[in-house]
């Protein structure tokens, strides 16, 4: 019995270590910029302390208080929040279609729609600058919504058809005996059923668009232009202000660790495109 | 399940293909055009059939690039894969400790891509960084902006950084399959710890690992941002990966025709990694239900 415990003991403790050093890992170069960020630029550049002996805000303050910082920002979430909602939409019924019935090409169109997830973006960053300097939709929060689509379309589609399959059919039949028009059940009935679904496609497609740069970089010039892209042009213009960078990449952090504990159990399915 | 056939199933489907149409396959078609044609500026084009795609096939930039991307990828994966299965073996099963460890290790998943450059660049430097000033204290010669094994080296653990939490959650999906019952069986059996894993968990996992393999593969096949940021593809050429080649010939020379056929290989080297990517998933799917 007693060999048994010490086995049992010593075998959580090595999880326990590894588990540290890898978190300890993970997390090191999220606290070196979260450092820098509360360090004034003189103590980054003259002193090397692993905590910010002279504790200060300003960079954030910078970034609040500066419309060529916190604009960014707002257009950020506006390109990505309508990005969201357009995949979504276009999303839910085609997830339907593909989850309940066969028609004809569904596994051509599929496996097309999977292309277009797996497509670099580097490939269309020229084309798509082109296409939309010439039909007015360059430097808008609406071209780079469209643009991200080319990703976050398919992506919608997979994982809700994931989620969607999960959904016994009978409950569909059922309701169409009951006299459920096919409107009244998809948003009344079928639509609460796969609400966490919808949820976790939300959030992958909020963080999908947000995490991008290529595409969102090449399309917009001042209207529009992304944090992401701010960050790299202010930091080559005004010679390295460490501080004010590591603020911005911080803030850029913060809505993603917002949410992620509601969908702590859903990243891997959400990246693994709904197949797991 | 069984489905019906339902032809008016394209109702619904049509607003996702005319979004994505929109989106994918009318740029594509002007890559197509630019691909087979040369101009001399004033928007006049000509004619020039496959020469573009023959320069691009035979050119030895296209070739060093590629071997890097190829050598990049195979890294990442040899490193991420044994890693990524290793630590979701360690996560706890249950409580507290294991919602701290999703949260925590779902962290770098969710950091935009020029923002974990800008970690790493920051990161690695010699005179403000953690690892470049600890690297230079002990007086490890650790430069990344001018030796290429240095760069290579932040590449690589930037990478294994960002994406390995994303192979041990998938791995960690697939244990949590396992019933008690198999468990409990090898421990009748008197099975060893390696047997228990090579016999047991391995064939459980392989399903979630052919798709982090996949995923992996493809995501790093197309990598731009993050090398981008630390490095900008140097020092000379040595961290410079098929997109970020192609963007400094699109963007930044305007090489319209070589740019064109050169996006239209990469797109069909991607195309089969899909068709084999989606092969597999549908397999199993079969398998699961």
């Amino acid at each position: 019995m007693s060999t048994k415990q010490t086995t049992k003991s010593s075998r959580i403790t090595r999880q326990g270590v590894v588990m540290t050093l890898y978190l300890i890992f993970l997390l090191l170069p999220i606290y070196w910029l979260l450092n820098m960020s509360l360090k004034t630029n003189e103590e980054i550049l003259s002193t090397f302390s692993l905590w910010p002996h002279d504790l200060t805000f300003q960079n954030y303050m910078t970034i609040f208080t500066d419309p060529s910082w916190y604009s960014g920002y707002i257009n950020s979430i506006t390109y990505v929040l309508i990005n969201t909602v357009i995949s979504i939409t276009v999303a839910l019924p085609a997830a339907y279609a593909f989850s309940r019935y066969r028609f004809l090409g569904d596994k051509h169109l599929f496996f097309w729609l999977l292309t277009n997830r797996m497509a670099p973006p580097a490939v269309f960053a020229l084309p798509f600058f082109q296409l939309y300097s010439s039909v007015g939709l360059f430097d808008t929060h609406i071209g780079v919504a469209l643009a991200h689509c080319l990703f976050n379309v398919p992506l919608a589609v997979w994982i809700l058809e994931g989620f969607m399959s999960g959904v016994p059919k009978e409950i569909d039949e059922t309701a169409y005996i009951d006299g459920y028009s096919f409107g009244r059940f998809f948003t009344r009935i079928f639509m609460p059923l796969i609400a966490s679904g919808i949820g976790v496609t939300a959030f992958f497609c909020f963080m999908f668009s947000w995490v991008e740069l290529l595409l969102a970089r090449t399309l917009t010039s001042v209207a529009a232009k992304p944090i992401a892209a701010t960050m790299t042009r202010t930091v080559s213009a005004s010679g390295m202000d460490w501080g004010v960078l590591a603020a911005a990449g911080i803030l850029t952090i913060i809505p993603g660790a917002l949410v992620i504990w509601f969908v702590r159990n859903y990243i891997a399915k959400g990246f693994a495109l709904g197949r797991v | 399940m069984n489905k019906t056939w339902n032809n008016k199933a394209w109702w619904m489907v049509l607003p996702v293909v005319l979004l994505v149409a929109f989106s994918a396959v009318i740029p594509l078609m002007t890559v197509v055009n630019y691909s087979v044609q040369d101009t001399f500026g004033n928007n006049q084009f000509f004619w020039a059939g496959l020469q573009w795609f023959e320069e691009i096939v035979n050119s030895e930039r296209f070739h060093d690039a590629l071997a890097r991307q190829f050598l990049f990828s195979g890294l990442i994966l040899l490193i991420e894969i044994p890693l990524g299965i290793f630590i979701a073996m360690n996560m706890p099963t249950r409580g507290w400790a294991l919602s701290v460890c999703l949260v925590l290790m779902s962290l770098p998943l969710l950091i935009p891509w020029n923002v974990v450059g800008t970690i790493w660049q920051i990161f690695g430097r010699v005179d403000i960084g953690l690892l470049g000033a600890t690297a230079a204290k002990l007086g490890i010669d650790y430069n990344y902006t001018r030796d290429i094994g240095d760069a290579w080296f932040t590449v690589v653990i930037m990478d294994v950084w960002h994406w390995t939490s994303l192979v041990a959650l998938l791995c960690y999906a697939g244990l949590q399959s396992i019933p008690q019952a198999y468990y409990q069986a090898a421990r009748i059996d008197g099975a060893s710890k390696w047997a228990i894993f090579r016999y047991i968990q391995l064939p459980k996992m392989r399903g979630v690992l052919l798709i982090a393999v996949l995923l992996r593969f493809m995501d790093s096949f197309m990598i731009y941002t993050e090398p981008f940021v630390v490095t900008g593809g140097g020092p000379g050429n040595a961290t410079t990966f098929l997109s970020i080649d192609l963007v400094k010939m699109a963007i930044g020379q305007f090489d319209l025709g070589p740019a064109a056929a050169f996006s239209l290989v990469y797109f069909l080297i991607i195309l089969l990694l899909s068709w084999i990517f989606y092969t597999v998933m549908t397999n199993l799917d079969k398998q699961g239900r």
